[in-house]
């Protein structure tokens, strides 16, 4: 049946949305974002790059077909309130195991339904993100300017550094698949399971390591590549991931990032970051490859965007040598990629591994390989490839400390899904 | 890459005239395209031979071709117009297959004439079937799988690899002949055994059934850089089983994860690219198993589709014209996005609310053919609905369909829940209803799913609107928050009303009071990401509308909502002129309408689109939403054929000025008593006739002005429920038919005419501005009174009558004018019998043959009518040069002659046995359609409209006759030209004695009721031999009446050409010696050059204004 009781979504500048409760109940803080994929809410409540952002759905009907355990893109929800139009009151797919209300109230996840999502939408698009509260139980009850004060007592999302609060503890592998090429050492800013899968599906071993490893613990696995992932929060925050970056670019290990590595790269060659008026995120953004000038369909979910003059290759400020813009949105020229010319790092600003999202990005990660085997030959790298040591296939259970909070339910633990899951 | 520099010239080959299955969204697609190519100085060369499109308005291309689709007539225009290339992919799969004609044929190389679009090679890979199996195995993805079998014990073999239930196929016969479904073992021994016997070959295919199976559509474009990109996912509600164009369905696609609709795309992709449909659209069919998620690819369709339509209107992501400028050489990102015009094309739509599209069916046209929807479509038309969520865009869409009983109701059911869920399993008209009523009557969820297949998630929606209906009933008082949840779940005041005993305005009133009302949201494309500058809005319950507000004068024109038999595109054609006069007239034009197929639905034919149903709520809201921000001038109704009509009055009511006629001058017209005072002041006659509003008194009126009669419903179109009716007992039987359906009652009383036998028939579209009558066009009809004016054939301007007739036409059309007091279009219809002129009847708006008559005399009548309706006169139009100075009364000798052709659609319908519905003309309209032949003179003219509807009249072979008996004095001289023109002759008996006394000699073959004795075939083995070529064939009572219709049954199924009047041979015979004189075309632009010079006007005299101006 339909729920009846109430719950408030309010915006720091004042705007309130009245509505239902969904989710679980309580109050909830963060940015309100909202996310226009028509498919795909278990991938999207389930990447990391949300903690801390309450998601609006512009989709009106969510939950239809449930939850599965294929599907979710990290071991929890990180969303952190979830606002939709018409949850589903039944689940129907013949994968689903749960419905995603059960989920949310299980992991606590405080969200709101039955409001004008397209009103919120435009006022955001309008206005920009902001932060906002949703509030249900007994806190929807609370008076108005007091819901409008904690809102504003919520921290902003400009400086925020989340990477610790979704990144693994310890290190886990997950072995490559079919013929081995090499390793690769992810960053984990916010890994999702199908950025891990492409990968092991092109050969490399995957090391996912904490976001705080340090540059000796990083170059001891030594990779032959290193992978940043996508990840929440503002990189001109993250001193620590570009300092730790400028070590790999140095050292000539090749690189590829996504998404907030994207951003980190920019800020490792010396170019500056800035935050979008409300982000992009969606699964219908077209980016123009500007090396093939052909049009891809991506997935994006980014709030900041790195600047580089789009002409032609630019010296790097930081001075490794020249980069290019390699990738623009379509929609508002915002730059989706860069390429160093003189050393083998590259990144994109959107998620090739999809999930939710079209596939028409996967050539990144071939891109990637192909980059990878090419600086192989130079001699110094080849033996550098020989004598790596043969890493075990899982040293560290994925699980282990992850989240002590015990969200960790059902949705299982990135790694333990990675080697099942894949399609 | 950008535009081609080599193509400055493109011939577009429209779709003909409306038929099943290919109905106005050719007419949408192919106008897009023209407009498109001639904004980027493409000169644009248009054939189409259906004139009541807005493609073939001369302003929307540089040289507009009425002609027939076929090789003959498009090398005609080929080797007139040279043009760089040919466009076959906006026509539907009537142009496609002319392409692929012409090109087998070696016309296109031999006039070096490119094929752009879709090369022919692609074309193939997507149409045939085995090629394209092999293609999608190719692309890794999986088709039904099938066996051959040569015996019954192979079938058997087979069968346990397939599984049952599983499907028979006997190869190489025909229309399916021998196949169906085998559910058991039992079963498929008879059916494998029957299929052997009637297949040439003696081999079955057997390939497992995916009845039931989950059914989706992608629609995709691709470009010349491989850039492609899925414009909508639409999944039916209806299993696998339904045809796609019969089933319920559902944008975006609503039961997929994010897996398993990317795995669909990604199929998809490689689909297109591997078909190399590589500057356009295409539209893929998949089924999944709901058991396991198995996909299997069941069709593709390498151009624009009835779908593409839908899709376009779902997402405001413009198909046609994308696909018209990546034909000339654009790719996705060079083009501009319509609504957000920042962004590029080469994105992919997301949609923030639900779209749900729903059939209409025409079974009451045709009681004898069965209702179950099968694979084969057999809808007519369709509304499309916008919501916020899929309880009220389904609501919303149901009550578009304007039929009584489309619309859920919660009426204590007198049928137990098992019954309904047991009728449920077929698939029929109104299934959906039956789904609600048993969900209602207390079947679960599980019992319709195992019945119907309906994805349970659209079942539990359908519960949920039940348990809010029994929410609404339960409250303790009709207040805000019961009115909220009733609206957020699209019940309509009416709905809400009946579930709370008052009436639809007593809800209405509270609503206001308690101020519920709908705010209006915009189709953009992107969910709100960017701002959208077209303002294309639907309704909906929520908080924040985004009209805006505008300080120009408004004028709202209703359209004319879903298609149906007798309500076609010829009306949509007149709304979207009208949006176009108004808004050069300097008026705000705002549309309302909830036909996804029409022009008037594009977002930039009038200046706002509401997507909304056409019922005096919706209706009312808009208004009042337009109002609030700017002032409304008033609402144009006399466009929108009985649709919009039929809210004049309540408009009225509500306070909203009506343009043009008044309501109650509708009433003069409509109500029988008040309009034979009309006629009786201008000293006009009428058929005798009276009214009744049961059997006794329509008996008794019968009686008194003698048997036949003719028998009508009032507020009617098309015709329902109209029949000639000879004696008491038919009088009788035709109330116990119509018993029920509520056509007929104290408010809408029956009206019984004397129904004239062998008059001519005579159709007249005229303009009436208070002082002066503006004739548009006098149409003579070449069958005779008693067929249905919209299946009958007409002339224009008319062959047979004299000066003095028209005269006397024209006088009385002033007459009924004046004394109903028309503001605007009136149609009226006579009848000339015994040298009297009978007023049949008068319709104070745009009559379905108003384009046609703009199209033959270069007369915008329904843009005059418009401008009219804000105060324009006729004079002033005279001198604007808008109307010609002649009005159509007076057609100069030496203008064209035009002739009007129905196109019917009997071989559809087949009864429950399989048979064919007999397809004999009548009061009732059933055409679905028309083209026109326009020529020098009549016979040639007929001779294109022949050629246009069905192929036309073969130049030699075998004529079958058989005539009732009064028509045997007639029959005489056509069939004697006949022998005279080389065919040979076949007749019955009776026929053949005739004919032999008169000196033509026909060989005789037996009747079909003579069957089963030893010896030759019958007439029916014969046709279906092929065997015979023409069939003439008028109907007769008693004996013969079995034999005529197996006769014609044949012919249809056989695609013969049929002549069921002499009036119409002997027009067929007179054509024949014009076609074998020659074939010539001629372009509109160059008929209204013509007719320039002949009237001597110098300069620009092209009719209309320029489409882009």
């Amino acid at each position: 049946m339909i729920s009846r009781e109430p719950a408030v979504l309010v915006l720091e500048d004042g705007r309130r949305f009245r509505g239902r409760a969904y989710g679980a109940r309580g109050r909830t803080f963060g940015e309100a974002v909202f996310a226009t994929g028509m498919t795909g809410y278990q991938e999207t409540i389930t990447d990391p790059s949300y903690a801390g952002q309450i998601v609006l759905q512009t989709a009106p009907h969510i939950g239809n077909t449930g939850v599965n355990d294929e599907d979710p893109e990290s071991r929890r929800i990180w969303v952190a309130g979830y606002v939709v139009r018409d949850p589903s009151r039944v689940v129907s797919n013949h994968r689903a195991v749960r419905s995603l209300d059960d989920d949310l109230v299980a992991q606590e996840v405080v969200g709101i339904s039955g409001i004008d999502t397209r009103a919120v939408t435009l006022h955001l698009r309008d206005k920009g993100a902001m932060r906002a509260g949703i509030f249900s139980g007994a806190d929807a009850s609370l008076p108005e300017d007091q819901q409008l004060e904690l809102v504003r007592e919520s921290p902003e999302m400009t400086g925020s550094h989340l990477s610790s609060a979704v990144s693994t503890e310890s290190r886990y592998t997950v072995p490559a698949e079919g013929e081995r090429i090499g390793s690769v050492a992810i960053l984990d800013l916010g890994i999702k399971a199908a950025t891990i899968r492409a990968l092991a599906e092109r050969g490399f071993d995957v090391h996912v390591v904490p976001e705080s490893t340090t540059v000796e613990e990083l170059f001891e696995l030594d990779p032959s590549a290193v992978f940043y992932s996508n990840g929440p929060g503002d990189p001109g925050a993250s001193d620590d991931h570009v300092e730790l970056l400028r070590a790999v670019l140095r050292r000539g290990t090749p690189f590829f990032g996504i998404c907030f590595g994207n951003q980190l790269l920019g800020r490792a060659l010396g170019f500056g970051t800035y935050k979008l008026p409300f982000g992009h995120r969606g699964i219908n953004q077209p980016v123009l490859d500007k090396r093939t000038g052909r049009v891809e369909i991506t997935a994006h979910n980014h709030g900041f965007a790195v600047e580089v003059p789009r002409g032609g290759p630019v010296e790097t400020p930081a001075g490794f040598g020249r980069a290019e813009v390699t990738h623009v949105d379509l929609n508002d020229d915002v730059v989706e990629g860069i390429a160093c010319l003189d050393i083998p790092a590259f990144s994109v600003q959107y998620h090739p591994e999809a999930a939710a999202g079209p596939h028409d990005s996967q050539y990144l990660f071939d891109r990637f390989r192909d980059m990878v085997l090419a600086s192989r030959r130079s001699p110094e790298e080849a033996i550098a490839v020989e004598a790596e040591p043969q890493v075990t296939p899982r040293d560290v259970s994925p699980t282990a400390g992850a989240d002590a909070a015990g969200l960790n339910t059902a949705a299982g633990a990135a790694a333990n899904d990675t080697e099942s899951s894949n399609d | 890459m950008p535009k081609r520099d080599d193509i400055n010239s493109v011939l577009v080959i429209g779709s003909g005239p409306i038929v099943i299955g290919q109905a106005a969204e050719f007419d949408y697609s192919g106008t897009q395209a023209c407009r498109v190519l001639r904004e980027e100085g493409v000169r644009v060369i248009l054939v189409n031979p259906n004139p009541a499109t807005i493609m073939t308005d001369p302003g929307f291309a540089d040289a507009t071709y009425i002609e027939p689709i076929t090789s003959q007539s498009l090398e005609a225009i080929i080797v007139k117009e040279r043009p760089d290339a040919v466009l076959p992919t906006l026509g539907g799969q009537t142009a496609l297959n002319a392409a692929i004609a012409l090109e087998e044929a070696g016309i296109l190389a031999k006039h070096g004439v490119e094929l752009i679009g879709a090369k022919v090679e692609a074309i193939r890979k997507g149409e045939d079937r085995q090629l394209f199996k092999d293609l999608v195995i190719e692309a890794g993805a999986d088709v039904a799988r099938s066996h051959i079998a040569h015996t019954v014990e192979e079938a058997l073999e087979f069968a346990e690899d397939l599984g049952y239930p599983l499907v028979v196929r006997p190869s190489f016969t025909m229309g399916g002949l021998g196949s169906g479904f085998a559910y058991t073992p039992e079963e498929l021994v008879r059916i494998v055994g029957d299929g052997l016997h009637s297949s040439p070959t003696t081999e079955v295919l057997l390939e497992e059934s995916i009845l039931g199976w989950k059914e989706y559509e992608l629609e995709l474009m691709r470009d010349t850089a491989d850039n492609t990109v899925v414009v909508c996912s639409i999944e039916n509600v209806d299993p696998v089983g339904v045809h796609t164009g019969d089933s319920i369905t559902v944008a975006p696609a609503l039961t997929l994860t994010d897996r398993e609709y990317q795995r669909l795309r990604d199929i998809g992709i490689d689909i297109i690219r591997l078909v190399g449909v590589d500057t356009g659209g295409c539209n893929i069919q998949f089924a999944i198993d709901p058991a396991n998620g198995r996909v299997i690819v069941i069709e593709m369709n390498p151009r624009v589709s009835r779908s593409s339509a839908l899709a376009s209107k779902a997402t405001g992501f413009p198909i046609a014209k994308i696909a018209a400028k990546l034909a000339i050489g654009y790719r996705l990102d060079e083009i501009p996005n319509d609504i957000t015009r920042v962004t590029p094309a080469s994105f992919e739509p997301t949609l923030d609310y639900v779209v749900v599209k729903v059939p209409r069916f025409a079974f009451e046209k045709f009681p004898a053919a069965d209702a179950r929807l099968t694979t084969t479509m057999k809808s007519v038309g369709e509304a499309m609905a916008i919501g916020r969520n899929f309880s009220t865009a389904l609501q919303k869409a149901l009550r578009s369909l304007e039929k009584r009983g489309s619309s859920f109701s919660w009426a204590p059911s007198t049928e137990p829940a098992a019954a309904l869920v047991e009728r449920a399993e077929m698939p029929t008209d109104g299934r959906i209803i039956t789904v609600q009523r048993a969900l209602f009557a207390g079947a679960s969820v599980e019992d319709l799913y195992a019945a119907t297949g309906i994805d349970p998630w659209f079942l539990d929606q359908i519960a949920l609107i039940n348990e809010v209906a029994a929410d609404i009933a339960a409250a303790d008082q009709l207040d805000a928050d019961v009115l909220r949840l009733a609206k957020e779940h699209g019940f309509s005041d009416a709905q809400i009303g009946e579930l709370r005993r008052l009436a639809e305005g007593e809800v209405r009133a509270v609503r206001h009071a308690m101020r519920v009302r709908p705010v209006y949201k915009t189709v953009d494309t992107c969910a709100g990401e960017f701002p959208a500058l077209t303002p294309y809005h639907y309704s909906s319950y929520d908080e924040e509308s985004e009209v805006r507000s505008s300080d120009r004068d408004k004028v709202i024109i209703l359209g004319s909502g879903p298609n149906r038999i007798g309500q076609g595109v010829e009306f949509d054609y007149s709304c979207v002129h009208a949006a176009f006069a108004l808004s050069d007239a300097g008026y705000e034009t705002i549309m309302i309408n909830c036909n996804p197929e029409t022009v008037s639905t594009d977002y930039d034919t009038s200046d706002r689109l509401y997507f909304e149903p056409l019922t005096l709520e919706d209706v009312l809201e808009v208004i009042d939403a337009e109002a609030a921000s700017g002032r409304v001038v008033g609402v144009v109704v006399q466009l929108g054929g009985q649709t919009a009509l039929g809210l004049a009055k309540g408009l009225e009511a509500a306070g909203v000025p009506i343009l043009g006629t008044s309501p109650s001058a509708i009433d003069l017209a409509e109500e029988r008593g008040l309009f034979a005072g009309i006629l009786r002041d201008a000293g006009l006659v009428a058929p005798k006739n009276g009214t009744a509003t049961d059997v006794a008194g329509a008996l008794d009126v019968a009686e008194s002005i003698g048997y036949p009669v003719l028998v009508r419903p009032s507020y009617v179109l098309g015709g329902r429920g109209m029949e000639i009716v000879y004696d008491r007992a038919q009088l009788e039987d035709y109330f116990s038919r119509i018993e029920g359906q509520g056509i007929v009652g104290p408010t809408h009383p029956l009206l019984v005419d004397r129904f004239l036998d062998d008059a001519i028939e005579i159709d007249v579209d005229a303009l009436y501005d208070g002082e002066r009558l503006y004739i548009g066009g006098i149409m003579e009809h070449i069958e005779e009174a008693g067929i249905h004016s919209g299946d009958s054939s007409c002339t224009l301007p008319p062959v047979t009558l004299g000066q003095s007739q028209i005269a006397a036409v024209r006088e009385a059309t002033l007459a009924i004018a004046q004394g109903i007091g028309v503001r605007g279009l009136l149609n009226v219809q006579y009848a000339i019998g015994a040298g009297v002129l009978y007023v049949l009847e008068a319709n104070p708006r745009a009559s379905r043959t108003v384009p046609f008559v703009s199209k033959a005399l270069g007369i915008p009548l329904a843009k005059a009518a418009s401008l009219l309706m804000v105060g324009q006169s006729i004079d002033s139009m005279i001198d604007s040069g808008l109307l010609p100075a002649q009005d159509g009364s007076l057609v100069p000798a030496g203008s064209p002659v035009a002739v009007k052709e129905a196109v019917l659609p009997f071989k559809r319908f087949r009864t429950a046995e399989g048979r064919i519905v007999d397809s004999l003309l009548g009061p009732e309209m059933r055409s679905t359609g028309e083209v026109m032949g326009i020529d020098r003179d009549f016979p040639r003219a007929f001779a294109k409209s022949q050629q246009a509807a069905y192929g036309g009249m073969p130049l030699s072979g075998t004529v079958f006759v058989s005539v009732a008996d009064r028509d045997k004095r007639s029959i005489v001289l056509p069939v004697l030209r006949l022998q005279e023109l080389g065919y040979s002759l076949l007749a019955t008996e009776g026929t053949a004695e005739v004919l032999r006394r008169n000196g033509i000699s026909a060989d005789v073959v037996r009747k079909h009721s003579e069957r089963g004795v030893p010896g030759a075939p019958t007439i029916v083995d014969v046709i279906e031999q092929d065997a015979v070529d023409v069939v003439i064939n008028t109907p007769s009572g008693g004996a013969s009446r079995a034999d005529g219709y197996e006769i014609r049954a044949a012919a249809v199924a056989g695609d013969k050409p049929l002549f069921t009047t002499i009036a119409e041979l002997s027009a067929a015979v007179a054509s024949v010696e014009a076609i074998k004189a020659g074939f010539e075309v001629t372009s509109l632009q160059e008929y209204a050059d013509q007719r320039a010079t002949s009237a001597g006007v110098t300069g620009d005299t092209k009719p209309g204004r320029s489409a882009l101006g």
